[in-house]
Parts: structure tokens; C-alpha cells; sequence
């Protein structure tokens, strides 16, 4: 089915979101829409899918104009979405959920379990998922779960499918597989809009490239072009996508952690006896899938975990079953992985979250009263250092953009005196541009002979921070490698596979 | 392959200083899309919807309607008198009365409403402290008496010098309302009990205790079976501001600092800094080492402190001659309402806590003047909840603008094609 978009114009308020969109997708080709966070690509989707009325502009199926009043429309003529965040029932079984929302019922209104499960066989079978109709989706792992909503689509005749950002919760390896399974898919004639900010996933499998940015179409490619050329397109200035790094130069080692095990409220082990060292002067990066214990082991690192055992000491003092408040004193400074839950409070002023950590004593609190002057020195200061766009130090970090928050973050943070540096996802969601810049600040920092701890999903930025690479799975670290270590290599470990050669833990 | 690229300037994403927004502009929109004007507004519709129902309630109005289309202006007349009548006599009876022959006499009910206003103020405002840091505090029934029973009791049953004595019993009466408060706050910090169910409860805790020590224990009167505690000492009671002619008390004096002592915790102090970012986002707060635990009992013991005082205020300003287990009067759920219509901030507590205690004053004149039941008083006042609780609404009937619609200008972009294919 050809899909075509023509002059879609959506405005949230004064903010013009899309701008007079033209997208043509042909019957049977995998169309990439690349652009950063907030360029307006997740806004189109939800027009074309019917979530937000467009206020101008058409959306034609081969040729014919549609006008769809929400998602059951949209479902109806062929559209199908998989979502970024799965739209599962993690009790139901994989049946029941595919089932969900068209339910067919045999008389008195029981549910037809027995056709849902040949659906899902039929459909499972057609690609090679291996997936079971009868197993809950709570067991499943994370690349099934994305094939239980793929097959929800394809169950649905969807003659266009919608992928938005579905590779971001994958390991390398399930990311290949996918690729395979968006041709397959592509093969039987189904159109695909691929939406993503990951260039090297783009030249692997689109056959077109429309780059968006600032809610307006600017231009499109051709997969042979450089990764370069994409980055300029999606940023609209040349980027240097690789990290201007001097060989580290380890000191002794600062952070120090033995035999550390997280617990769960139930007692589910979470970091299970994980023991390594960072030195001063170098960047370790942990690699791992989501969800395989890096959070929970920042969180222990910070004091944010209540039920901890092994030993953590950083310059020789322990650190363990200490506050948050005491880590932070100890000279630590912490970017949470997700900035606007656990970073920042979105309501307070640029100024009040660069004083959020240090609210109880000098320079900015004297006798109980916040330094209000102070704090607004300080602030300017840092706003210029930083360049954090915004209207002033008055504004709500709320209304900033992403790579602008993450910045207040890290302006928060670098300006304590630091004995350790621990920065979690730095820049999940940011465009190119602020990813360069945290990327120069966290070099800088390693440089200025601080311990860095880099916690990251990211294969691409691991390679370019990390001195040595440290990969986490299942709660164990699979492996410590150097820096350079080759892509494959690392994959194969993020899956669980420890390195040829190598000890558990170097 | 190369990148042609297009002619023009390429814009970088976000290069927004063109200047900001002018000091006007900016007050405009935050007066338009603030909170401060949806109170208003909900004020004005709520006195809107009770001038309808003044209307409707009315005799006269019921009976020339009976003959609308023969005479129309009749029933006109007759809405406006009931109306017109019934506001006149709301406003004469809080705040001036024109028919009394001096200013001094004529003024009178203005320092009524600030009498009225002054434990409404002292509630709502702890009340208004529990909501910023992300508490609901419903306690205040309770709290008042904690607070009055064991300040009331300092104010008949021990022998102080002047003025210290009123000292003592204000502060013993502001600790039993920290302690009923911090009770609560305890007890969310160290079982994550929700404070909406405790407070509840120990109302009914505090009342019941009360009224036991009314009738049985150390409140009680000697020789008396008046569920009712002894006349507080004069060495205790608020002075008279205005002279023994007006019942305006220091109480209101206490209110003021009150609200500028609570002012200054929330905008100037680190500990209503920690306050405020517990209430806003407790997750950041916790991550950025401020402890969120010891945060809410020290925010409950002081929302419990100024509800407190509001208790401490009726025994020894408002009601000297004793007290019984009914002398909150409402008073800690109206302080809900009012904290609500002040936006949970200081100064407008106040000034919500004054118009609250005009309604007060001014609904027993409107009873006694035109016949207008009292109960309309209370349903515009539920009404001003109402509208508050639904800024949407006021907004979509005076087509306000929505806050937060950012304005940003449209920026230019500059296609450019990558050599394709």
C-alpha cells in the first residue's frame, strides 16, 4: 500500500510541530525518518495514526484521501504502530494480547482463545518468531515482546507499519534480527516507516531516508550517504561524530568495589558479586543491555539502594550504607539516567536546580537563607560555561529542550568539587549537537585526573568515551576489555557470552 | 557523494535570543495564565451563580413570574431587589455599614470579617504549607484541638505573669498541633501510612480525647456538668487592638507574621527549598540527597504548628469564657478551602482567608437583613472550590489563554538536498 502525506501542518499552541510535511512511502519499501529528539517525528506518526488532528494537510492511501477520528480508524485502513514503549498487558498471554481490542467471541460472549492462538502460530510461523501464544508477556524477553506487538499489527492487516525508535530497549544482536525481520516483512509487501535517530540502523535497512528537522522536511538521502552527511542534515551544521580523546592516563585506583550485591524488596539478586576498580584519570564505561543491573548498581554507588552488601570505598573511605547526602559530600557527582525523574525538578528555575544537591550549607544557603544573590551569579556563570539556551536563569528547566536540561544537569554536577564522576545514560534522547558537547565535558573531566564511571546502552558511545569497557549482564559483569574493543566482541558479551581468553573480571 | 548544499544561511536548531519578551508583556501573560486570576474569576462566578440561586429562592421573585408576560419588568425588578439586596447586605455585614451613623460604628463589621478571618488564615496556611510539599493535610480538625485543649489548659490552670502567661500558652499551643501534625508525618515516613487516612482518623481521635477530658479529665470544669472547659485567665488572653468596642484581637497580628514567617520559609529558606522540591518531584529530591523522609515530618509538624495556632487563637482571643469539643467550628476544613482559593501560597492564603471571613461576618447580616438563607454563603463557597478545582472550565468562559503555550517564534529552514540515488 502507498502511503503519502502531503502538506501536514500540526500546531501545539504558537509551537508548529510539523511544518507543511510532504512523506511518500511506496508499497513495499522500508522509508527511515531520521531527525534528533523533538524534530517533530513522533508528532507525525500520531497524525498519521490518528492520536492528533493534523490542521492542515492530507494523509492519502493509495491515493485516496483518509480521515481518521483516533487509532481505530487508522487500524481499520491498514495503519499499524509499534510503539517505542509496548502497548502489552504484561498478565495477559501473548494470544490475548494480540487478541486485545478486536476480541472474537463464540455465542455468550466467551472469548475465542482458540483462534487468537492460530493467529499468533499462523503469523509466527510466517516470519520465523518462535514466539509461544500461551506464554505471558511479563515472561518474555524484551526483542520478543517488540515481536508480540509486530505480530499485533501484521494480525490486524496492516499494510503499513509504523516503527517508532524500536531499537532503543534491544541488544546489537536482537537489533540485527530485526532489521532481518523489517525485510522480511518489506518482502511481503508491507510498507515500513522506520523512525529512528541512529544512523548506522538507517544505512543498514531503509531504502529511503527523509531527515526531519525543526518540524519541517529538510531534505532527503539516499542510504550510501556517510553517516556525516546524515548528521549534518538531521543537526544543519557539520558535526564531528568521534570524540577528540588523548590516551588516558591512569592514577592510582579511586573507586574501589568488592563482592557488591543489590538485593530487590523480594530478594531477587539484582547485582550479583560484582567487584572492580576505577582509577583516577580514566573513563570505565559498564555496557549491558537495559535492565541488566547497571541502574540498580548506580543506584548502590550513590546510596540509593537500600539493600547493598560488599564493599564500596572511594579513596580508601567506604561508602557503603552511607546517605545520599554523605555520597554526595564525599566528592561524587551523579547524573541520573533519567534527567527529568531523578535529575531535576521540572517546576524550579534554572538557578534552583543548580543548587538542588546543595541545599543545606554554604556558599548558597547561609543561616538558613538561600543566597539568592550568590545563586544568581553563580547561575549566569554557568548558563554561559554550559551554554544552556534558555530566556534566563528564571526559566523553568521544564520548558527546556532535552540536550538543554541534560546540560543544567551536568552544570550542577561539574562545579562541585569532585572526587568521582558518575554519569548514567548522559546523553539517552539528545541530538547530536549536546551529545558532542557532554561528550567534550566528560573527556574534560577524565582529563582533570577524575575517576569517570559512564553508564551507557549505547554501543557508539561507549566506544568513543570509554578507556576500558566494563559489560554487565544478568546482574554479573561478563567482562572487563579495553577501550578498543570490536563491536561484535562487545555484543556477543552484552548478550552473555563471556570474551575468548579473558577472565571474568580483569 | 557530496553534500550540495542549499543557498542561503542554514539556521542552527534553537537560536532563540531575539530579544526577550518585553516586562509588560511577560506580566500580562502572568496575569492571564497565572493562577492569581482563576481564584478571582472563580470568586466571580461563584458569586454569579449565587445571585441565580438568591433569584430563584425568592418570593418575589417566584410570584411575579407567575405573571411574566403581562408585566416582564416586574420580574426584573424583583430579581434585582433580591440580588442587589442580598449582596448589599453581604457587603455591609463584612466590611462597611452605611447605616450606621459614624466611621467608628460604620466599620465595625470589616474588623468582624478580620476576626473571622484570622484562625481561617492560620489554618489555611498550614494547610497550604502540607500541599507544597505534596501532603494533604486534613487534619486540621484535630490539630485545633491538640492544640487548644493542652494551650487552653496552660491559658485556666496555671498562674503566669501577663503576657507571659498569653506567651506560654501560644507556644504549648502551637507544639500540640506540631505534635498531632508530626504524628502523621511519622508515620507516612516510616510505614508510608497515606496522610489522608491518618488525619482523618486522628480527628476522630482528638475529638473523642477531647471530649473525654471536657467532661472527666483535666479540662473539665469543677462543679460543672457542661461538657466545657473554665474561662481562660486574663493574664492569657489576646489584647484587644482596636479597644474593649471592636472584637478585633492581636490574633490577627499573629496571623500577618504568620503568613510572612511561612512567606519566608517557602521563598527564602533552604528548608522550604528542600520543601518545595520534595513536593514538586520526590525523586529528584531524594537523588539530589535531600531526605524526603525526614522532609514530610518536618513539613507535617509545622503545617500542624500553624493549624495549631489557629486552635490557640480561638481559646485565647476569639472565645475566652471556655471551650467545648466543637470549638474548631469547621474551621480546619474551611482552612482547605482556603488554602486552595490562595493557591497554596502565602500571601494568597491570605487574602482568601480574609474574603472567606467576610463571607462569614457577612452571611449572618445577609440572613437577618433579607431573608437569604446562610446555606447560600456555603454553596458559594463550594462553588469557588469547584470552579478552582476546574481552571479549565473558568478559562474556556472568559477565553483565557492556557499557561505554558510557549511562544516561540517560527524559524526559517532552509531545505537542502543530499545528492541522491
Amino acid at each position: 500500500m502507498k502511503l503519502e502525506l502531503r502538506g501536514i501542518t500540526k500546531k501545539f499552541g504558537a509551537l508548529v510541530a510539523n511544518d507543511h510535511i510532504n512523506l511518500t512511502v511506496e508499497a513495499g519499501e522500508i522509508h527511515a525518518l531520521l531527525g534528533e529528539n523533538g524534530a517533530g517525528k513522533s508528532t507525525l506518526m500520531n497524525v498519521l495514526y490518528g492520536l492528533y488532528r493534523a490542521e492542515e494537510g492530507e494523509i492519502l492511501l493509495d491515493d485516496v484521501v483518509q480521515h481518521f477520528a483516533g487509532p481505530g480508524d487508522a487500524m481499520a485502513a491498514g495503519i499499524g504502530m509499534v510503539h517505542q514503549h509496548f502497548m502489552l498487558i504484561p498478565v495477559f498471554t501473548v494470544a490475548e494480547n494480540v487478541m486485545l481490542g478486536h476480541e472474537d467471541t463464540k455465542t455468550g460472549g466467551r472469548l475465542d482463545l482458540a483462534a487468537a492462538r492460530k493467529h499468533v502460530r499462523e503469523i509466527s510461523d510466517r516470519f520465523g518468531f518462535d514466539v509461544d501464544p500461551d506464554a505471558l508477556v511479563e515472561d518474555l524477553p524484551v526483542g520478543v515482546q517488540q515481536r508480540v506487538e509486530i505480530i499485533k499489527a501484521v494480525s490486524r492487516d496492516a499494510k503499513v507499519l509504523v516503527f517508532d525508535e524500536p531499537t532503543a530497549v534491544l541488544t546489537p544482536q536482537e537489533t540485527d534480527e530485526l532489521m532481518v525481520i523489517m525485510r522480511q516483512l518489506k518482502e511481503a509487501g508491507t510498507s515500513i516507516v522506520f523512525i529512528t535517530h541512529k544512523l548506522r540502523e538507517v544505512r543498514a535497512v531503509a531504502d529511503r531516508i527523509t531527515v526531519i528537522r525543526l518540524g519541517a522536511v529538510v531534505g532527503e538521502a539516499s542510504p550510501t550517504a556517510t553517516n556525516v552527511e546524515l548528521a549534518t542534515m538531521m543537526v544543519g551544521r557539520a558535526v564531528d561524530l568521534t570524540v577528540d580523546k588523548a590516551p588516558a592516563v591512569p592514577g592510582d585506583a579511586a573507586l574501589v568495589v568488592k563482592n557488591l550485591s543489590v538485593l530487590d524488596p523480594h530478594g531477587q539478586v539484582l547485582v550479583n558479586n560484582v567487584s572492580f576498580e576505577v582509577h583516577n584519570g580514566e573513563i570505565l564505561a559498564i555496557a549491558g543491555v537495559q535492565g541488566n543491573g547497571q541502574t540498580e548498581l548506580t543506584e548502590a554507588l550513590m546510596g540509593l539502594q537500600p539493600r547493598v552488601s560488599g564493599e564500596i570505598t572511594l579513596d580508601g573511605k567506604s561508602l557503603r550504607g552511607h546517605s545520599v547526602r554523605q555520597v554526595l559530600e564525599a566528592g561524587v557527582g551523579f547524573v541520573p539516567e533519567d534527567r527529568t525523574e531523578d535529575g531535576l525538578v521540572g517546576e524550579f528555575t534554572i538557578a534552583e536546580n543548580l543548587m538542588l544537591d546543595r541545599s543545606n550549607d554554604e556558599p548558597f544557603v547561609k543561616r538558613w537563607n538561600v543566597q539568592r544573590a550568590l545563586l544568581a551569579k553563580f547561575a549566569g556563570e554557568k548558563v554561559m560555561e554550559f551554554d544552556v539556551r534558555s530566556q534566563g536563569i528564571d526559566t523553568p528547566v521544564g520548558r527546556l529542550s532535552g540536550g538543554n536540561q541534560q546540560k543544567v544537569v551536568l552544570a550542577r554536577e561539574l562545579s562541585r568539587d569532585l572526587r568521582l564522576f558518575v554519569a548514567a545514560q548522559p546523553t539517552r534522547g539528545l541530538d547530536v549537537g549536546s551529545i558532542e558537547f557532554v561528550h567534550e565535558r566528560i573527556v574534560a573531566t577524565r582529563d582533570a585526573g577524575t575517576p569517570v564511571v559512564v553508564i551507557s546502552t549505547e554501543l557508539d558511545e561507549v566506544a568513543a568515551l570509554a578507556d576500558r569497557i566494563m559489560v554487565m549482564y544478568r546482574g554479573r559483569i561478563v567482562g572487563i576489555v579495553p577501550g578498543d574493543t570490536p563491536r561484535a566482541v562487545l555484543g556477543l558479551m552484552m548478550a552473555g557470552e563471556a570474551p575468548a581468553g579473558e577472565g571474568a573480571a580483569a | 557523494m557530496s553534500t550540495t548544499q542549499g543557498p542561503g544561511t542554514v539556521t542552527g536548531p534553537a537560536t532563540s535570543p531575539t530579544g526577550a519578551p518585553s516586562r509588560w508583556d511577560r506580566m500580562f501573560r502572568e496575569i492571564t495564565t497565572g493562577s492569581a486570576i482563576i481564584s478571582v474569576l472563580a470568586v466571580v462566578l461563584a458569586l454569579v451563580v449565587g445571585a441565580v440561586m438568591i433569584a430563584f429562592t425568592n418570593k418575589e421573585v417566584q410570584a411575579s413570574a407567575g405573571y411574566f408576560f403581562s408585566r416582564p419588568g416586574d420580574l426584573l425588578a424583583a430579581i434585582w431587589n433580591a440580588v442587589s439586596g442580598a449582596y448589599s447586605a453581604l457587603f455591609q455585614g463584612s466590611i462597611y455599614n452605611f447605616r450606621r451613623p459614624s466611621f467608628a460604628a460604620g466599620i465595625k463589621p470589616l474588623t468582624e470579617t478580620l476576626t473571622f478571618a484570622t484562625p481561617l488564615i492560620m489554618a489555611g496556611l498550614g494547610v497550604a504549607l502540607g500541599f507544597r510539599v505534596g501532603m494533604f493535610n486534613i487534619g486540621g480538625r484535630g490539630q485545633m484541638l491538640i492544640a487548644a485543649a493542652l494551650g487552653g489548659w496552660v491559658g485556666f490552670a496555671v498562674d503566669l505573669p501577663y503576657g507571659l502567661h498569653m506567651i506560654v500558652a501560644l507556644v504549648v499551643g502551637i507544639l500540640g498541633g506540631a505534635l498531632w501534625g508530626g504524628i502523621v508525618g511519622l508515620l507516612k515516613a516510616r510505614t508510608g501510612a497515606h496522610e489522608v487516612i491518618t488525619t482523618i482518623m486522628l480527628n476522630y481521635v482528638a475529638f473523642y480525647l477531647v471530649s473525654y477530658l471536657l467532661r472527666e479529665g483535666f479540662l473539665k470544669t469543677p462543679g460543672s456538668n457542661n461538657p466545657k472547659s473554665p474561662a481562660t485567665k486574663v493574664t492569657a488572653v489576646f489584647p484587644d487592638l482596636l479597644g474593649p468596642n471592636y472584637i478585633l484581637h492581636f490574633g490577627f497580628i499573629l496571623a500577618i507574621l504568620a503568613t510572612i514567617f511561612t512567606w519566608w520559609l517557602l521563598s527564602r529558606s533552604n528548608l522550604g527549598f528542600q520543601f518545595r522540591a520534595v513536593g514538586l518531584n520526590p525523586h529528584a529530591a531524594k537523588v539530589a540527597g535531600i531526605s524526603v523522609k525526614r522532609m514530610y515530618v518536618y513539613a507535617m509538624m509545622l503545617s500542624g504548628g500553624l493549624v495549631g495556632l489557629a486552635g490557640i487563637n480561638q481559646v485565647l482571643g476569639t472565645t475566652t469564657s471556655g471551650f467545648g469539643a466543637g470549638l474548631d467550628s469547621g474551621i480546619g476544613f474551611d482552612a482547605i478551602t482556603v488554602a486552595l482559593l490562595g493557591r497554596s501560597k502565602p500571601w494568597g492564603v491570605f487574602w482568601a482567608g480574609i474574603l472567606f471571613g467576610a463571607f462569614k461576618a457577612g452571611g449572618f447580616s445577609m440572613q437577618a437583613a433579607e431573608g437569604v438563607p446562610i446555606d447560600i454563603v456555603l454553596v458559594v463557597q463550594s462553588l469557588i472550590v469547584l470552579f478552582i478545582a476546574a481552571p479549565p472550565l473558568v478559562r474556556a468562559i472568559f477565553r483565557l489563554p492556557v499557561p505554558g503555550a510557549i511562544r516561540r517564534k517560527t524559524q526559517v529552514n532552509v531545505s537542502q538536498e543530499v545528492a541522491a540515488k
